[in-house]
């Protein structure tokens, strides 16, 4: 039995229809998983990780091919197979206005877990998961991340010979992505569980045992995540340039033509080139004088993105931005004010004590893990929210209260897609131009712009619903910049965005910046807060941090970690509130 | 063996409880099952009457005389009319143009002279026909008055009246023919139809909303328990409204109960297994409570209301409307409201519609069956 | 303002009509409802079953059985000749009304008495035993003239001439259509309002619609206009398929229905505004619709008169606006009313649309999120 494959599946193919589209999830899919250890399933959206997951459940039914799991054939006897799973759906199913112990006990009554040995289960699981004082809380109450341990609980209610879990660490805090991690991997260890998981978070596939990379329904590769990163051996440098500002650097090194990609790490810039070899540095806008490169190891991310670049075959455009504000660096006046803000919510402080400023030209980021308040602070500042206390202003007014003119200065691009979806592209684009007043020759040039600008033209009669998840979010932006609002506010612009399309949006805020426009993002992916000037970190409504990304990183730099990321900063940051509080972590 | 059957009841109980837990922390379902029901009847139960009284009714004598007066005199003594009198037919006419009054009376300045010389003296009646059920009741009430009128003036006259045919009439079941006696125990059913339909369309639409089927699915769980699990909490939260109708009918509306309560209960418990299960396929198709309680109120609501015969008669609707009526399961509830608390225990009533309610929860249920998988496609 | 106005009007528009499935939602089920509605929702009796009981063998009898088996309005579907059989036909519903006619009828009816007659009815539908009871005492009584007029027999000292105006038939189809237009019109528009700026709530589109220069009013006034014009379009489209497919006449001046109608949509706009601004998801749009609707549509005198009703709950219907335009709609159609007779309708509705889009903005400004 320990030698049968956790999961194996020849020629599996799975197509959805919807209306005349046909959409081919998964095609010719060979592969098989070792048991007893983590496969990693990582691919962009749309890359059929889910459903590769419901169909090793059996939730889905197969179109061709064959799908074992646990040597158990999946299409003839899928309730077999349900009892010898787990399965942690990507939004576990968890009833909020159940608590703790009964979505326990149902999920054993269930799964038939003898009442005899429930008291002996719970206790085990309870230790795993850490959540025994919170047994008879509402799991509707619980934060994010312990409704994801709980899940997880629920799912290994009866233990559970191969675990499906699907995205288990989306949206969770830092924090709780590192414990259930490592729930993960003491289950391998002491259990001998086998483990299909899918991640967005790439650094995560480096914890996997095994990846198997998939995009758009195929099969790219399967191995161990060394083996994608090893042909990329000296492809891989960092450039420094202490006088150059680093998202300046990095404008410059993507420009070059032998760059396969150049992202912000920590102070520096990673470069990935197309061949061997550092770049020619000489090629350089501004001339060579004062960058340093060295060479440095691949990562999974790298192989992860040359990967998706070789397979999209259009490379990414990198537009000018015409309309010109003066070049202007960050500096100058505070355009945004906040002091002390606050809101409630019936007795729940939302936002606590809030106090920042942006400078023009900055960008600058809030951070912090679903639930910490950014979100609402963000949308007291554009107006969309009364505050309950403090004082607000965005160039010089009170959104909320300010003429409706006052609104023509910024820009708002909000967390999901949130244009008409029936309408088609050209329709959105005509109707923003006049609800931001523009008139005539001007409306015409920017509708123009913004189809020319962002690659739209071929899709302007598409109803913007039906786009592909990245025109959206460029039809999104567009929108936003109609009008050249001299602020930006961007509420999580990068999630549920593949790591391609987050490297293109981040090109365009960069140039943004740039010209001077001021923009003000919310994010929990912790490695894009290097691309900001400053930053505040966020955690239940209050600010545990300010500053610029070095100097947050610089206060957790010790003998242990001589070169800490964002991610460190945070989860010390995070320990050192739980410490203050008297809670353990 | 057994010990799949023991998995099995441990799951439908693990089910119920669940289901049972959501029930009570939930306040909407609650509300569903008890409050609207109340709600509805109290304000269907009032504004919903077809006893038409003091109809106003202008009556114009355009000589007054004994005679004329003791024609006034049955419209003042009914309980049917508030008449008016009027010095003028013009200014009658303008009145009931005016929506003033429904109808008018017209006794001519010759009426005493031809009644008493030829005997063919005409009255006048207009009526407005605009609604045409209230004229008609009005006309009937009209000639009711008319024949007492005819007595009173033959005894006056010191003979009998004696007419060729000399009609009796027994109304059975409703003697005072109240209108609230059988719209009231009609709106119980349709009533329940929307409640017992509201009800479960919503929660299993709602566990498809919150994500929270995928990890049900992925249970060993078979698709009937899972079914039943839901059925069963919501069938006694819905025989509970129905109970709380039927109470309000008797007691709130004062409505008879002949039958007895036993039949009531049985038939009743199948109506409600037939509404749910109407509910549990809205939803089932359906995948969002939004779209569920939208299919709800339409395909229950709308016929429960026209098509039942609960308001309307059915055999008065042409061939084809009859023909649709036939699939509305209140339909046959009315029918059985209707006889139980009217009439009382008509078995050949109550079984034929009885029957053709289990007919329609046995294919509810093997649609169900058929249509309900444990599958995300 | 104005190019505002426009602007966020044709988007509601495109929004609206663009998707198969609400452009469904409102052609299809208005279509299907007036059907049903103009043809099930009927008071006419027809063909009611009837069984007849004679004891009497004589011709008069017959005679009298004949006039009943003449009439459109009941069906004779029995013929008994034992007392218990009456109890078994009315009871299971098989016989609405059983006719029984005494053994001595002929004989007692020849010699100048009176005949004995029985009707037995159903009461357990009251309105339909009460129109078959009508409509057998007109049977009756037609009987009992021609019979004395043959015989020479003195009739009835005067006669009773009954008229109705406007509806010469009383087909209740001349009642009911009309009244559809109102309700239709009101569920189309309460749907386009009622749930629009949840939707926008729901799909986020809302908060960006917010951060753009736009005054709330002018969202409000933007959002008015697509109830309006499809609520007059669909009022239009029932109008002319109740005179071209029902044959209800119209005898009023268009002018004075179009007036009643506009101020009805003013009505129903701010209705359907007032919940939309209350509700945050379309759900609770939706119940909110529903909420108004069903009261309305009974307290409106739709389907049974409002002044059958106790007068606490005739005192709600003040408030409601579907029980002027219901009025206005039958006063045009049936009355041919005009203007003039119609002011005393006007002004409650113009008022309710007043007060209720001023408080869909005042809504509107203190929801906004």
């Amino acid at each position: 039995m320990v030698t049968a494959a956790a999961l194996a599946c020849r020629r599996l193919c799975k197509a959805f229809t919807s209306g005349n589209r046909v959409t081919q999830a998964l095609d010719d899919i060979d592969l098989t998983v070792a048991p007893g250890r983590i496969a990693g399933l990582i691919g962009p959206d749309g890359a059929g990780k889910t459903t590769l997951m419901r169909l090793a459940a059996g939730l889905l039914r197969a179109d061709a091919g064959e799908l074992r799991v646990l040597d158990l054939d999946v299409s003839r006897e899928p309730l077999a197979v349900q009892s010898a799973i787990g399965y942690m759906p990507q939004r576990f199913g968890l009833y909020e206005d159940l608590s703790v112990q009964e979505n326990l006990d149902l999920y054993a009554d269930l799964q038939g877990v003898p009442v005899a040995e429930r008291g002996e289960r719970y206790a085990e699981l309870m230790r795993l998961v850490g959540l025994a004082r919170f047994a008879a809380r509402l799991a509707g109450r619980l934060s994010g991340g312990m409704k994801q341990k709980l899940g997880l609980a629920c799912t290994l209610v009866r233990p559970p010979r191969l675990l499906l879990l699907d995205e288990p660490t989306v949206g969770v805090d830092p924090v709780s992505r590192r414990e259930l991690w490592a729930i993960v991997q003491r289950l391998v260890r002491e259990q001998g569980v086998s483990v299909l998981l899918s991640t967005a978070y790439l650094d995560e596939a480096e914890r996997c045992d095994e990846v198997i990379l998939l995009h758009q329904g195929r099969l790219l590769g399967q191995g161990t995540p060394a083996s994608f990163s090893e042909p990329l051996a000296g492809r891989c440098h960092l450039a420094n340039a202490p006088a150059i500002p680093k998202r300046r650097l990095q404008m410059r090194l993507a420009a070059l033509p032998a760059v396969a990609d150049a992202i912000i790490q920590g102070e520096r810039v990673r470069v990935v080139t197309h061949a061997a070899g550092p770049p020619d540095l000489s090629e350089l806008d501004a001339g060579p004088a004062g960058v340093e490169i060295r060479p440095v190891a691949p990562n999974f991310e790298d192989a992860f993105i040359t990967r998706l670049q070789a397979e999209r075959a259009e490379a990414t455009p990198n537009p000018p931005l015409p309309g010109a504000h003066a070049m202007a660096g960050p500096g100058g006046a505070a355009v945004i004010r906040v002091d002390r803000l606050e809101r409630r919510f019936g007795a729940f402080y939302a936002v606590r004590d809030v106090s920042f400023e942006v400078r023009r030209g900055e960008i600058f980021g809030l951070l912090g893990a679903n639930g910490a308040g950014k979100s609402t602070t963000f949308r007291m500042l554009c107006g969309l929210l009364p505050a309950s206390g403090g004082r607000l202003e965005v160039a010089g007014h009170d959104l909320r209260r300010a003429a409706a003119q006052a609104r023509g200065r910024i820009g708002y691009m909000a967390q999901r897609f949130s244009l008409y979806a029936n309408l088609t592209v050209a329709q959105n684009l005509r109707f923003f131009a006049s609800a931001y007043g523009l008139v005539q020759r001007r409306r015409q040039e920017r509708i123009r712009w913004a189809l020319d600008g962002f690659d739209l033209e071929r899709y302007a009669d598409m109803a913007s619903g039906d786009l592909p998840l990245g025109y959206k979010q460029r039809l999104a932006m567009a929108a936003a910049l109609m009008h050249e609002p001299d602020i930006l506010f961007l509420d999580e612009p990068t999630s549920g965005v593949d790591p391609l399309a987050r490297r293109e949006f981040w090109h365009r805020i960069n140039r943004l910046a740039e010209q001077g426009v001021t923009v003000l993002v919310t994010t929990h992916f912790m490695d894009e807060a290097n691309y900001c000037d400053r930053l505040v970190i966020m955690a239940d409504g209050e600010v545990l941090a300010q500053g610029t990304p070095a100097e947050t990183k610089a206060r957790f730099r010790d003998a242990e970690r001589p070169d800490p990321t964002m991610e460190d900063a945070f989860i010390a940051l995070i320990e050192q509130r739980a410490q203050a509080a008297g809670e353990p972590p | 063996m057994s010990a799949r059957r023991g998995g099995a009841s441990m799951r439908l109980r693990g089910m119920v409880r669940k289901e049972s837990l959501q029930i009570l922390r939930d306040p909407s379902s609650i509300a569903i099952a008890f409050v609207m029901p109340v709600l509805l009847l109290l304000l269907f139960g009032y504004g919903v009457s077809l006893d038409a009284q003091h109809i106003p009714l202008a009556v114009v004598i355009e000589r007054p005389d004994a005679n004329s007066a003791g024609f006034a005199a049955v419209f003042e003594q009914s309980e049917y009319f508030s008449p008016r009198r009027l010095a003028s037919i013009q200014e009658a006419e303008q009145a009931l143009r005016e929506r003033q009054v429904d109808g008018l009376v017209w006794l001519r300045g010759d009426f005493s002279r031809r009644l008493l010389a030829a005997g063919d003296a005409p009255v006048g009646v207009i009526l407005n026909g605009v609604d045409a059920n209230q004229a008609r009741i009005a006309q009937g009430y009209i000639q009711g008055a008319w024949q007492r009128w005819l007595q009173a003036y033959a005894a006056l006259q010191g003979r009998e009246l004696t007419l060729p045919v000399a009609m009796e009439q027994r109304v059975w079941f409703n003697p005072a023919l109240r209108s609230r006696n059988f719209l009231v125990p009609g709106l119980v059913a349709v009533i329940m139809t929307l409640i017992g339909a509201l009800l479960t369309a919503l929660v299993v639409a709602r566990e498809w909303e919150r994500g929270t089927m995928e990890a049900l699915m992925v249970t060993p769980i078979r698709i009937g328990e899972l079914l039943l699990g839901k059925l069963l909490p919501y069938f006694v939260l819905g025989m509970g409204g129905m109970l709380l109708s039927v109470a309000m009918a008797r007691w709130q509306f004062g409505v008879p109960l002949n039958g007895s309560f036993w039949l009531l209960l049985l038939t009743s418990a199948l109506f409600m297994l037939v509404a749910l299960g109407m509910g549990l396929l809205i939803s089932t198709v359906a995948r969002n409570q939004f779209v569920a309680g939208q299919i709800a109120i339409l395909v229950t609501f709308l016929p429960a209301f026209i098509l039942s015969g609960f308001i309307f008669d059915i055999g008065s609707m042409p061939a084809p409307v009859q023909f649709i009526t036939h699939v509305v399961p209140a339909r046959y509830f009315v029918a059985i409201l209707q006889t139980l608390f009217l009439a009382g225990d008509v078995w050949p009533v109550v079984l034929g519609n009885a029957a053709a309610l289990l007919l329609m929860m046995l294919i509810f249920f093997a649609v169900l069956g058929r249509k309900a998988r444990k599958s995300l496609e | 303002m104005l190019r505002h106005i426009l602007a966020l009007a044709l988007k509601e528009l495109l929004a609206l009509l663009r998707d198969k499935r609400s452009r469904f939602v409102l052609i299809g089920p208005p279509i299907a409802q007036l059907l049903v509605f103009g043809f099930a929702a009927t008071f006419d009796l027809q063909n009611a079953p009837m069984a007849i009981y004679n004891q009497d063998q004589g011709a008069a009898a017959r005679e009298l059985i004949a006039r009943f088996e003449g009439s459109r309005n009941f069906e004779v579907v029995a013929r008994i000749d034992r007392d218990d059989e009456i109890a078994a036909l009315v009871d299971e519903r098989r016989a609405l009304l059983v006719l029984r006619i005494g053994p001595r009828f002929s004989e007692e009816i020849l010699r100048g008495g009176s005949g004995p007659v029985q009707v037995i009815l159903d009461g357990r539908n009251s309105n339909t035993a009460m129109l078959a009871l009508n409509y057998t005492r007109s049977i009756v009584t037609d009987f009992n003239e021609a019979w004395a007029a043959r015989r020479g027999q003195p009739g009835s000292p005067a006669r009773l001439e009954i008229r109705p105006w406007y509806n010469a038939n009383l087909e209740s189809r001349w009642f009911v259509v009309p009244g559809i237009v109102g309700l239709l019109t009101l569920v189309v528009t309460l749907i386009v309002t009622a749930l629009s700026v949840a939707r926008e709530r729901e799909a986020g589109t809302f908060d960006q619609l917010l951060v753009t220069p736009l005054r709330p009013v002018e969202i409000l006034i933007g959002k008015s206009i697509p109830g309006l014009l499809i609520g007059l379009l669909q009022g239009s489209l029932i109008v002319a398929i109740a005179v071209h497919g029902f044959g209800i006449p119209l005898r009023g001046s268009v002018g004075a229905l179009y007036l009643g109608m506009a101020l009805f949509l003013l009505s129903a706009v701010g209705v359907g505004l007032m919940i939309s601004s209350l509700a945050v998801t379309q759900q609770q749009g939706l119940l909110g619709a529903f909420l108004f609707m069903v009261p309305a549509v009974i307290l409106s005198g739709f389907a049974t008169p409002i002044a059958n009703m106790p007068q606490a709950v005739q005192a709600i219907t003040y408030i409601n606006p579907l029980r002027y335009f219901l009025i206005v709609l039958r006063g045009v159609f049936l009355q041919g009313d005009s203007c003039a007779l119609l002011m005393d309708q006007y002004w409650p509705m113009a008022l309710i649309g007043l007060v209720s889009l001023i408080l869909a903005g005042w809504l509107f400004r203190h929801r906004m999120y």
